[in-house]
């Protein structure tokens, strides 16, 4: 933290009373610490972020007009971190809950999270219930202003739920969404997660996940907003036969970073997890990758795989990818893959010299790069959903 | 299951394995008094007779130093290192230059008997040079902090090859000293280096001139000794315009019950054309049973490719110490030059070892391959940390990466941390890891094939480490193949 940063910060967490004291303490990471290595937050260091004003249900409206949202099933809107009852329905299976989110140590987003929280949704999704689609439209408007959305979301033994979670908005502004989820015992939660915040704006997800017995955590995130994103996921599979899916695709172009960071935590035997990240990098665009499986020694017969793998359009591009495997137990499959290229010249040849554009060869096989990671989407309407998204 | 209880069986009855190699040699030492100031500096720069320019080198490595802290990142584990609780200069009293081995100190040579290097027979290979198959080998041998022996100087000379001890480099050769100590390894790079910058014993020094390919294979056998003293070698080499060199170090150390410190600081500098190949077997004192003693190693090696298509590669095997900490790299400055990682590392009880490699392309063309095998066993923990950066004029740069880990037991851990960083878009990297166990389906069929267990478990493990095995000299395969087996005879089953 550079040191006329201190009295920014320091204004910055004073908005919450006491909460805020561990956060002024350890300031912002630099990039010495090593989560943080290629994320850098000096540009959000020197501003005194303010607690942003509620939004309008009219300017709601506008925003979300812009957004490729699925037309079925319910859907709740946050406008500056607060509830929008107007444009706002849960579905009917699912029920109002009021707990409160754990706390999550040593990850800065929680931190900053937990000191300036609000209280987002918290619902309960009762045993053996399957309650379809929700989607969760996190919108921002401002200029210096910060959210801290606190969302907890339990979904009892057998339960299923599809979350679409959509963050965008305009101006200069902090997103710091938080997810604190239960998938209890042979439950199911799927997070498809889209992130086209303002490129003016600032995104810190973190989003943590702790699964139960044949319980299934299944995730796809596209980052594809921000002039700086990170979306962090902390999955702990704590019971046997759990499975955890952290997917995702990541789009950065113009001076933008995007982040994807996740920790699969296999803490009980024959868990099962798999990721498949892909990032496509253009103008000066920077993308991250670091993700980690930690393979407890109790947590034997784990089968793990994760493949990330970058493909660079621009000569000013840049891909910084940390995979990494911490394992304890012998009896274990665990591998990963990381590759990092340019399109592959004689790919592009081959469509040139079938009379295709060079455009459209190319615009080819990025779909065909990203596609990879987007047909492990279960859904087909969300996937065409998120195609779209991605494309406009 | 039966083959399951009978595989603890085995653990159990063969977890006591000893360090066969580990004995004390009666030398006279001529010991510093314990603690390390800008005094200890000074006497040792003293006492090896160098000129002002080293003693000021090595004093602005000291204040440097003074200012740094100890990393911290690395995946180990161990009490605080007391830098003043230990003696940094240890010499053999020795005659004045023995010419011959028959004046090198008897108890020295009864030493090298017990390790089993053929000193005599390697001095007798030195008169059949042409013996296409085996090529003599040079051995430099550092005992202690001080270079006592170093045959075929003369063979050498003649091909107008420079090997000797670094300590007579700075006399000798001061314009090649002054000119390349330090530019790979500068004295603050790190902690460890820095250290070792400012109260470095001795070391070898190889400097192959333009056009000259070694004539023998060169090696090195480093030692620790004396109780308490530290051990920091220093070494450079350098290869001209088109020589080629081959360059073995290996190391064995006494046993011993107190924990030894040892930062060592390789530099390779390679012009247009040149190669360098390094290997390492080490096998320094790993700890008993139960994880007391051993050998710390903090070690920083590098090499740059400053030339265009020059090449360096560095094969080791590392069997020993309490605590390895070791990354070998590749600086790959020249256009269309080559880096070279092969890298078997056990642990075994309660060993630890943090080690890589780190290949930097700053030039187009430039590529590097890393393979690098990991076997933990025991109660030891051993991770893989790598990084391969691709610079922005690393034009068509290319690095394929292969980390592969193997568990035996359920006590042990093992850890993949690459970084990966590319910031030019026609440069390539690959880049995959596995971990698993060794296959209850290779070992039946081992068994079935009347094998034992244990050498069904020695013969799958040489087969996992064959890619980097074969990478080694002939001398060395040999001796490497007969460690790996030591080192996990205590816990395999």
């Amino acid at each position: 933290m550079t040191q006329n940063a201190a009295p920014a910060l320091e204004a910055f967490v004073a908005r919450a009373a006491g909460q805020g004291a561990a956060l002024a303490e350890t300031g912002l990471p630099t990039r010495r610490v090593e989560a943080w290595r290629y994320t850098p937050l000096r540009s959000i260091a020197d501003t005194a972020w303010q607690k942003a004003v509620p939004l309008t249900t009219e300017t709601a409206t506008a925003l979300l007009d812009r957004l490729v949202l699925p037309e079925t099933g319910a859907r709740v809107v946050y406008g500056n971190g607060q509830l929008l009852n107007a444009l706002s329905a849960l579905p009917e299976a699912v029920r109002q809950a009021s707990e409160n989110v754990s706390p999550l140590k040593g990850v800065f987003s929680a931190t900053l999270n937990t000191a300036l929280g609000e209280r987002g949704l918290d619902i309960r999704v009762p045993a053996g219930t399957d309650a379809g689609l929700l989607t969760l439209v996190s919108l921002s408007d401002g200029q210096d202003v910060s959210t801290h959305l606190q969302h907890r979301i339990v979904l009892e033994d057998g339960a299923s739920l599809t979350l679409y979670d959509v963050s965008a908005g305009e101006g200069r502004y902090i997103a710091n969404p938080r997810f604190d989820i239960v998938v209890g015992k042979g439950a199911t939660l799927r997070h498809v997660k889209v992130q086209r915040e303002s490129l003016t704006g600032t995104h810190l997800a973190i989003v943590s996940a702790d699964v139960a017995e044949k319980g299934e955590y299944d995730s796809f995130t596209l980052n594809q907003g921000s002039s700086l994103a990170r979306h962090e996921a902390v999955v702990t599979l704590g019971a046997p036969h759990a499975m955890a899916h952290v997917n995702g695709v990541q789009i950065v172009d113009g001076q933008r970073l995007n982040d994807l960071t996740s920790m699969i935590h296999h803490a009980a035997p024959d868990g099962s997890s798999r990721q498949t990240v892909k990032t496509v990098l253009s103008d000066a665009g920077q993308g991250v990758f670091q993700g980690k499986i930690l393979v407890d020694r109790v947590a034997q017969k784990t089968d793990g795989y994760q493949m990330n793998q970058a493909l660079l359009l621009s000569e000013r591009a840049q891909i910084n990818s940390k995979p990494e495997l911490e394992i304890y137990a012998d009896d274990v499959k665990c591998s990963h893959g990381a590759t990092v290229g340019a399109l592959d010249d004689e790919q592009l040849f081959y469509l040139r010299s079938r009379g295709i554009a060079e455009a459209d060869a190319r615009d080819m096989l990025v779909r065909a790069f990203l596609i990879d990671a987007l047909d492990l989407v279960f859904d087909e309407g969300l996937r065409d959903l998120l195609l779209r998204s991605m494309m406009s | 299951m039966p083959a399951v209880t009978e595989t603890r069986e085995t653990v159990e009855k063969l977890a006591k394995s000893s360090y066969e190699w580990g004995f004390e040699t009666d030398i006279e030492m001529d010991i510093a008094p314990k603690g390390l100031n800008e005094e200890t500096v000074r006497l040792i720069s003293e006492r090896k007779g160098e000129p002002q320019w080293m003693l000021d080198w090595r004093l602005k490595a000291f204040r440097a130093w003074l200012e740094m802290e100890e990393p911290t990142w690395a995946h180990i584990h161990h009490p605080p290192i007391d830098y003043q609780d230990a003696h940094y200069f240890a010499q053999p009293k020795k005659k004045p230059g023995p010419r011959s081995l028959d004046e090198v100190d008897p108890e020295l040579l009864k030493t090298y008997a017990k390790l089993g290097i053929p000193l005599h027979e390697q001095a007798l290979l030195a008169g059949v040079e042409g013996a296409e198959e085996r090529l003599p080998v040079a051995v430099d041998a550092v005992f202690d902090s001080v270079s006592v022996a170093t045959t075929f100087r003369k063979t050498l000379a003649e091909a107008g090859v420079i090997f000797c001890p670094i300590s007579d480099a700075i006399r000798e050769h001061p314009e090649l000293v002054q000119k390349y100590l330090g530019t790979v390894v500068p004295v603050a790079d790190n902690f460890f280096a820095a250290l070792n910058s400012a109260v470095f014993t001795d070391g070898s020094f190889v400097y192959i001139p333009e056009g000259v390919r070694c004539p023998m294979e060169l090696s090195t056998y480093f030692r620790i000794n004396a109780r308490n003293t530290g051990q920091f070698e220093r070494t450079l080499i350098i290869a001209e315009d088109r020589a080629t060199v081959s360059y073995l170090e290996g190391c064995t150390a006494p046993q011993r019950d107190e924990n030894q410190l040892h930062a060592a600081v390789v530099e390779l500098v390679a012009m247009e054309d040149a190669s360098i190949k390094y290997s390492t077997v080490q096998n320094w004192y790993p700890g008993d049973d139960e994880g007391r003693g051993g050998i710390y190693n903090f070690v920083t090696k590098r090499g740059i490719c400053r030339g265009a298509r020059s090449k360096i590669s560095w094969t080791q095997v590392e069997t020993g110490s309490a605590i390895t900490w070791k990354y070998p790299s590749c600086v790959l400055a020249g256009e269309g030059s080559v880096g070279e990682f092969y890298s078997v590392a056990v642990t075994n009880n309660h060993q630890q070892a943090d080690t890589g490699t780190k290949m930097i392309h700053l030039a187009p063309n430039t590529r590097s391959t890393i393979i690098a095998k990991t076997i933990s066993a025991g109660h030891s923990d051993s991770t893989y940390r790598g990084l391969v950066r691709m610079q922005p004029k690393a034009r068509n740069a290319r690095n394929f990466t292969q980390c592969d880990s193997l568990l035996i037991g359920d006590q042990c851990g093992a850890h993949t941390v690459p970084y990966i960083e590319s910031r030019n878009m026609t440069a390539r990297v690959e880049h995959e890891a596995t971990t698993s166990k060794i296959s209850e389906d290779q070992l039946f069929y081992c068994r079935s094939r009347g094998l034992s267990e244990e050498d069904a478990v020695g013969l799958i493990v040489n087969g996992f480490c064959r890619e980097v095995l074969k990478e080694l000299p002939m001398e060395f395969a040999v001796e490497a193949q007969k460690l790996l087996q030591i080192s996990l005879e205590g816990s395999v089953g």
